[in-house]
């Protein structure tokens, strides 16, 4: 199945609202085998948590099976660091959809905006829909 | 404690960092990302989807060239971290799993920022395509 390319330019309803905790920071950390103290530098791709959770919600949408993507490329920058405490919503915007060898190319925006609605952290990646072998 | 990132200079090259991958890490980083696409835990899924078996998150690869930013810099503040993810990290179903290498060159030094430009690989094989980060001096 191909995704339709009127999906362009749209932006999904926002995630509902995250507190970052110590706790969470320091899991996953942990998990990298990164350096991390309360009140210390949060991971730098920490935000992939809230903006996986975006794209989770766009693949239901969509109607696309988790396990036909692969991540093709990732950037995060940043407006302000991440402090726990925090409360975020993540807004996916689809930014461009090309079609190679029976694969979609999905370029997507997932913007981290804080209790204020002020941004914190622009992540973009690009997703690999892998199309059905021999389909 | 910060490393004095304003001694470092264009085209300095800092230590490498090498950094054990197995299945149990991730499993673990899984359930710390929230990322259970199974083709990082199912070599019966993952070889369904044409991959040659269970591969690494590139989110995971990525996290640990942050943590090699992070130790180098003693924690600076990330500005910006980018890269592609060209060549899976297969991850075998034993007790070692593969070592990830994170390398990387002073790009430049400017405005307060630091751009490290690095290279990041796995059994020798470049694994993230011009992965890049951007650190506040």
């Amino acid at each position: 199945m191909s995704l339709d390319s009127t999906l362009v330019g749209r932006t999904f309803p926002a995630t509902q609202p995250y507190r970052v905790s110590e706790e969470k920071v320091a899991e996953f950390a942990a998990a990298s085998g990164t350096p991390y103290e309360p009140g210390g530098q949060v991971p730098a791709t920490f935000p992939i948590v809230l903006a996986f959770a975006a794209m989770n919600d766009f693949l239901d949408t969509v109607g696309v099976d988790l396990s036909r993507i692969v991540h093709g490329e990732q950037k995060f920058a940043y407006e302000r660091p991440l402090v726990a405490g925090d409360v975020l919503t993540t807004a996916l915007t689809v930014a461009s959809l090309r079609q190679i060898g029976g694969n979609d190319i999905l370029g997507t925006r997932s913007d981290v905006t804080d209790a204020d609605g002020t941004l914190v952290c622009s992540t973009s990646a690009v997703l690999v829909h892998r199309g059905e072998a021999g389909a | 404690m910060s490393a004095d990132l304003s001694t470092w200079e264009a085209g300095q090259e800092l230590e490498p960092r090498t950094y054990p991958v197995t299945r149990a890490h991730l499993v673990r980083y899984a359930g710390a990302s929230g990322d259970f696409n199974p083709i990082h835990w199912s070599d019966r899924i993952a070889t369904t989807v044409g991959l040659p078996g269970v591969i690494a998150h590139g989110m995971f690869t990525q996290a640990l060239t942050a943590r090699a930013v992070a130790e180098w810099t003693g924690g600076a503040e990330v500005v910006e971290l980018t890269a592609k993810f060209t060549n899976p990290v297969v991850v075998p179903d034993d007790d070692t799993g593969v070592e990830v290498v994170v390398a990387a060159t002073v790009r430049s030094v400017e405005d307060g920022l630091v751009t490290l430009a690095l290279t990041v690989t796995s059994g020798g094989t470049k694994v993230l395509g011009n992965p890049r980060a951007v650190v506040r001096a």
